[in-house]
């Protein structure tokens, strides 16, 4: 039943090729721009090939932009705070979810979902002049408290399914010996649900690192404390842009997601798909 | 024993005590922003300070051209960008759903666009839209398509369907995955039964995949829907809603005239409109959610 003619082959394969080139077209190109000198860039019509391939915009691009490192260092920093933060939120609020029946359980959860909907730009206002009356505009702060609370709806769907996937007798048999919450909740439960968390923080510094960009031009002006996808348009100078350092530290700043995203996607994916997929 | 552990202790207020902190978090970070923006929608707030006004913001705004424009840009924007998604996700869903060698490996390779922070990736394609060195001018001018550089994002009609492909790009791969994934739940018995029977292949996906995976497509349109709506990042990037205008959408208005001009007032006029519109999607699909997690607990 499963099996395919070779005129069927031919054309499944010629459409996935189509699709591909589609979805990773930009990345090949930036690749490809990264690794060309900036003459051969600028010519028009585009030249398709080039003769003197290097890595050379790879170690220049840190001497155009001086701060690239710093900015680098930055989203990671960001993003680790915003994760690291997310999960203090989220681990009781998940366990609850999971193993208590309480009133206003599903509505609430559900209000969550909502939450999630909303996308930064509608509250900036009010946030914006939060943040300048508590003096923390222009600052790592500015950047790390609303990028929590969009993490925090999702991360606390993700994780509940988590534990709810640890079985309840476990705590009940440590209850009659004796054990108290706090101590179930040490001895079980966290030692069990290392891997959700480890899925959900990496989820939550994925999900942190993407969505610097609209805080980070909002909420600072200061180059200390900008993240890469901000940093990176200093490559566009006053006369010219030097594009192919651009890719190059383009790539270098998507690198570290992407990597940790192909490690886990199979758990993240898991996670995000199951509650939309149910069968 | 269930009963003993239940009876422990008033487990609401555990429960309650468990959640308070996330649950004080968001309301003084989001829920709190969004009714001080409807309250100073009546205002005209700025830098200097604020004066009630009542519903001038909003008058102003309504019978401004300028503003209808915009919201009904917004939804033709929408339109193209949400069908888009829907359709070549499907298409890409059935393509990686396909019995054949490496397709595990294209299921990894299609997320990275969905990964990747969006502001990143728009840069390749700021690069790919140049109009004299980029590639697609280049293929344009040497297939004889254009008669010479041509920039994408610099003519209104061309930034409008540029700013919609790019976010296409965007979007595809989650809508593929959750495809994806309601695909690989359909029980393979229903598509044995059917080939038992001679069913072809065409009419396995058109009457057994297909409403199989429906609810799944329903949910996936109406959260590419809020997605896309929400959409701000692409459109800064590659053109901040110009040129003229022609890419303005009601975010990308909402946050110019909010952060651009530091016209708080109008901008939270703005955002007021946004809410209501995300709270009628939202309900939408929370409608649906409840329903179809009713019939499964139902079945």
């Amino acid at each position: 039943m499963n099996k395919y003619n070779p005129f069927e082959k031919i054309l499944i394969y010629s459409g996935i090729l189509v699709f591909m080139t589609f979805i990773l077209l930009p990345f090949i190109e930036m690749f490809y721009a990264s690794l060309r000198p900036l003459n051969h860039l600028f010519r028009s019509p585009y030249q398709f090939y080039s003769d003197d391939l290097s890595f050379w915009a790879y170690r220049e691009m840190w001497n155009t932009v001086p701060m690239l490192g710093r900015y680098i260092f930055n989203s990671f920093f960001l993003a680790s705070c915003v994760a690291i933060l997310t999960l203090l939120f989220v681990i009781p609020a998940a366990y609850a979810y999971a193993r208590f029946k309480f009133p206003a359980k599903n509505t609430s959860l559900y209000l969550l979902l909502a939450i999630n909907m909303f996308s930064g730009a509608v509250i900036l206002i009010p946030l914006y002049k939060l943040l300048r009356t508590l003096g923390l505009l222009n600052s790592y702060q500015s950047m790390i408290i609303p990028g929590v609370a969009f993490l925090i709806p999702t991360s606390i769907w993700l994780l509940k399914s988590y534990f709810e996937k640890i079985p309840i007798d476990l705590e009940e048999a440590a209850f009659v010996d004796g054990a108290s919450r706090v101590q179930i909740l040490r001895h079980i439960i966290a030692p069990l649900s290392t891997p959700g968390l480890v899925v959900v923080g990496i989820y939550a510094f994925i999900g942190a690192y993407a969505q610097q960009f609209l805080f980070a031009i909002t909420f600072n002006q200061k180059k200390e404390y900008m993240p890469i996808p901000t940093g990176l348009y200093e490559f566009i100078g006053y006369q010219s842009v030097k594009w192919n350092e651009m890719m190059a530290a383009a790539l270098v700043g998507m690198l570290p997601v992407l990597l940790l995203f192909i490690f886990l996607q199979k758990y993240i994916v898991e996670g995000l798909t199951a509650g939309a997929v149910k069968n | 024993m269930k009963q003993k552990l239940k009876s422990y202790n008033a487990q609401t207020y555990i429960a309650y005590a468990l959640i308070a902190p996330a649950a004080i978090y968001i309301i003084l970070i989001v829920a709190w922003p969004l009714l001080e923006t409807i309250r100073l929608s009546f205002t005209n707030s700025s830098l200097a300070g604020e004066d009630y006004v009542g519903l001038e913001n909003y008058q102003k705004m309504f019978s401004s051209k300028k503003f209808n424009g915009i919201v009904t840009r917004t939804f033709v924007w929408m339109f193209f960008s949400v069908s888009l998604k829907l359709i070549i996700g499907l298409i890409g869903a059935v393509l990686l759903n396909a019995n054949l060698k490496g397709r595990s490996i294209f299921r990894v390779l299609v997320m990275p666009p969905w990964v990747v922070p969006i502001a990143i990736g728009m840069l390749g394609w700021l690069w790919l839209y140049n109009g004299y060195f980029g590639i697609i001018a280049g293929v344009g001018m040497r297939t004889g398509i254009l008669d010479g550089p041509f920039g994408f994002l610099a003519y209104k009609q061309s930034a409008f369907i540029s700013t919609i492909i790019a976010d296409v790009w965007v979007g595809t791969p989650m809508v593929t995955v959750f495809f994806l994934a309601a695909m690989q739940g359909v029980p393979r018995d229903l598509y044995e039964a059917a080939y038992c029977d001679g069913a072809s292949r065409w009419d396995r996906f058109f009457k057994i995949t297909l409403p199989q995976i429906t609810p799944v497509i329903i949910t996936m349109s109406l959260l590419s829907a809020i997605w896309t709506f929400n959409s701000f990042e692409i459109i800064w990037i590659l053109t901040e809603g110009g040129p003229r205008g022609a890419t303005t959408t009601l975010i990308i208005d909402t946050y110019k005239q909010a952060l651009g001009n530091y016209k708080f007032g109008r901008g939270a006029a703005r955002a007021v409109v946004v809410m209501i519109l995300l709270m009628l999607f939202a309900g939408f699909y929370l409608a649906l959610l409840a329903r179809i997690n009713k019939k499964i607990s139902h079945e």
